[in-house]
């Protein structure tokens, strides 16, 4: 069984998120996510500066497997891409809920968070895709 | 066993799901005019020697013309040894193998492709080939679009030097994407884009095409352009004639960075003219931006005991893996002209090809001097070229052509649809196969022509 941390939230594209005290929000992919795409080789963090809109394609992860994009969970600007993955893409699969974080993103105003799933509603789907 | 994939049973459920009659039926927007009609009967079977025969006369029918025409395809000598090697039947195949791996010398003749293009451009890495030059550069801007993460622009810019069959085919590839490609205009006095007159706020674009040489047989300031295009975050596609490249320096010196994608037409590496094709697209790009290369690459490695072995790679951005989000869902390879360039290449070596595009160039010089001696031809521009040079004429270089077809000469390509802003203007061509010989008797042939059209113009009057 893959690892799920409480305190985050989900997408149903297998997104992370975590909410910062400062408002901006870090965005990553699912233990499941990483365990399903296998040895990573390679991820394209979006560039600083980029306006994202929610379930918009905007980073892309590559396995030995297949290319697969990363959706943006929320509209918004990407304040920061994780620029040591281009080196070590491997990170997200040792630690994909920590150092393998893909990309920070300040919510637009208006974005809405209440789409996102809580850690049990994303254990469900998880739990529903594995079977 | 019958290789019939389809019952009549099962036809007639698919014609009546689309709600038609017949087969027939889905060609009826094919005039009758136009259709073969029935095959009533095969024509009783002849002997070989009476087949050769009719071939030998059809062939004929195509003439011996001596070639200067040029204009994206070139008449280059190809050793005998290329196809016959290429058509053996360990080569004789148009693609990569689907079960790739189980084909292990397929890929290490496109490894040693890929390896000799990458020698040859100057770049990292090479991809296995694409469907023709024109196609290679429309793919070569989609990847541009894609990959330049500093620019989000879809404007790539394109001087008018490129050659016109490729902007046409680029433009009905990428339009539909969005992607616009715009016309940068060439000084109309030396053939070459004016590095000083370039758009000052050429806004953002995401990348700049660099022909080489251009479609005017002209050498663009490959520098400063290359150079002018990064300083405004875009990329540099260079497409090239690899030939040229025996003699001028590769992309990947190019101004202080170096092209960041090259791509052309393979033909002139072994193939023949063969009226159009089947030629190939070569692609080569810098390690930053393999991942945005379509097409296959060929990679190689070790296996379980630590022999080498080949292997296709970088396969997971490709269509069968990644269907529409795929780096391109149009393109393959071709296996069998790149078979042939291979050994082409691999019999000349860098030595060989430096002495083809230098012999090419004498001789293009010496077809120059001859010509331009005439009454009524002079070189359109000055300065720097290859192969490739502009006549201009004081009259209409249709009729010339035509006359000079008629002597089984094929002089040239009439610029006049292409480029009407020039004038009475010829594209002319001599390759290393083009001999003095060859070349006298193109000068002595147009003299004729150009005297004849000469009195036309001045009858001699009659004496009584």
């Amino acid at each position: 069984m893959s690892e799920i941390p409480s305190d985050l939230k989900y997408t149903s594209s297998h997104e992370w998120v975590r909410i910062e005290s400062d408002g901006s929000v870090t965005v990553g992919i699912s233990d499941h996510a990483q365990d399903l795409l296998g040895d990573l080789v390679y991820v394209e963090a979006p560039e600083q500066g980029t306006e994202v809109q929610a379930k918009e394609a905007c980073a892309v992860v590559e396995s030995v497997k297949a290319a697969s994009d990363i959706y943006s969970p929320i509209d918004g600007e990407v304040l920061e891409g994780n620029e040591t993955l281009a080196d070590t893409p491997e990170i997200i699969n040792n630690d994909p809920y920590g150092e393998g974080w893909i990309m920070r993103i300040q919510p637009a105003e208006e974005a809405d968070m209440s789409s996102l799933m809580d850690a049990e509603a994303y254990e469900a789907l998880v739990a529903s895709e594995t079977h | 066993m019958p290789y019939i994939p389809h019952t009549k049973t099962e036809i007639k459920s698919m014609l009546d799901a689309i709600g038609v009659e017949s087969i027939d039926d889905l060609f009826d927007e094919i005039p009758a005019s136009l259709r073969a009609g029935d095959l009533t009967e095969v024509p009783v079977g002849e002997s070989e020697m009476a087949v050769s025969r009719l071939m030998h006369e059809r062939a004929a029918q195509d003439g011996q013309s001596l070639c200067f025409l040029g204009a994206g395809a070139y008449e280059h000598h190809i050793p005998a040894a290329v196809w016959e090697l290429t058509t053996r039947g360990e080569f004789y195949t148009a693609y990569t193998p689907y079960q790739a791996e189980a084909s292990q010398g397929t890929l290490q003749l496109l490894y040693e492709y890929q390896s000799m293009m990458t020698g040859l451009t100057g770049m990292d890495v090479s991809n296995a080939s694409l469907y023709d030059g024109a196609s290679a550069m429309a793919e070569a801007v989609l990847m541009a679009v894609r990959a330049n993460r500093k620019s989000k622009s879809k404007r790539v810019l394109v001087p008018g030097t490129v050659n016109p069959a490729y902007r046409k085919t680029a433009h009905a590839i990428v339009h539909h994407q969005g992607i616009t490609l715009e016309q940068l205009d060439y000084d109309q006095q030396t053939g070459v884009l004016d590095i000083n007159k370039l758009p000052t706020e050429p806004g953002d674009f995401a990348a700049l095409i660099i022909p080489l040489p251009n479609f005017l047989g002209r050498l663009e300031d490959l520098d400063a352009l290359t150079d002018w295009a990064h300083q405004h975050k875009a990329l540099v596609i260079a497409v090239v004639n690899p030939v040229a490249l025996g003699l001028i320096k590769p992309p990947s010196e190019w101004g202080e960075k170096g092209a960041d994608i090259t791509c052309g037409e393979g033909q002139p590496l072994g193939i023949p003219m063969s009226s159009g094709g089947p030629y190939y697209g070569f692609m080569a790009c810098t390690q930053a931006l393999v991942r945005q290369m379509p097409g296959r690459i060929i990679g190689r490695t070790v296996d379980l005991d630590g022999k080498t072995g080949y292997t296709l790679t970088l396969q997971a951005r490709e269509q069968h893996i990644r269907r529409s989000r795929a780096t391109s869902n149009i393109c393959t390879n071709q296996g069998l002209m790149i078979t042939a360039s291979t050994i082409h290449m691999a019999i000349l070596g860098e030595q060989g090809l430096g002495k083809v595009a230098s012999q090419c160039h004498a001789n293009t010089r010496s077809l120059v001097k001859q010509l331009t001696a005439l009454e009524g031809v002079s070189l359109l521009f000055e300065g720097s070229y290859f192969h490739e040079v502009i006549l201009r004429f004081e009259v209409p270089v249709k009729d010339i052509l035509k006359s000079m077809t008629a002597q089984n000469i094929l002089a040239g390509l009439d610029l006049s649809e292409a480029y009407p802003e020039l004038g009475n203007c010829l594209l002319v061509c001599a390759t290393e196969m083009r001999s003095e010989q060859d070349i006298e008797r193109y000068a002595k042939k147009l003299e004729n022509i150009l005297l004849r059209n000469e009195s036309v113009k001045c009858p001699i009057k009659p004496k009584w």
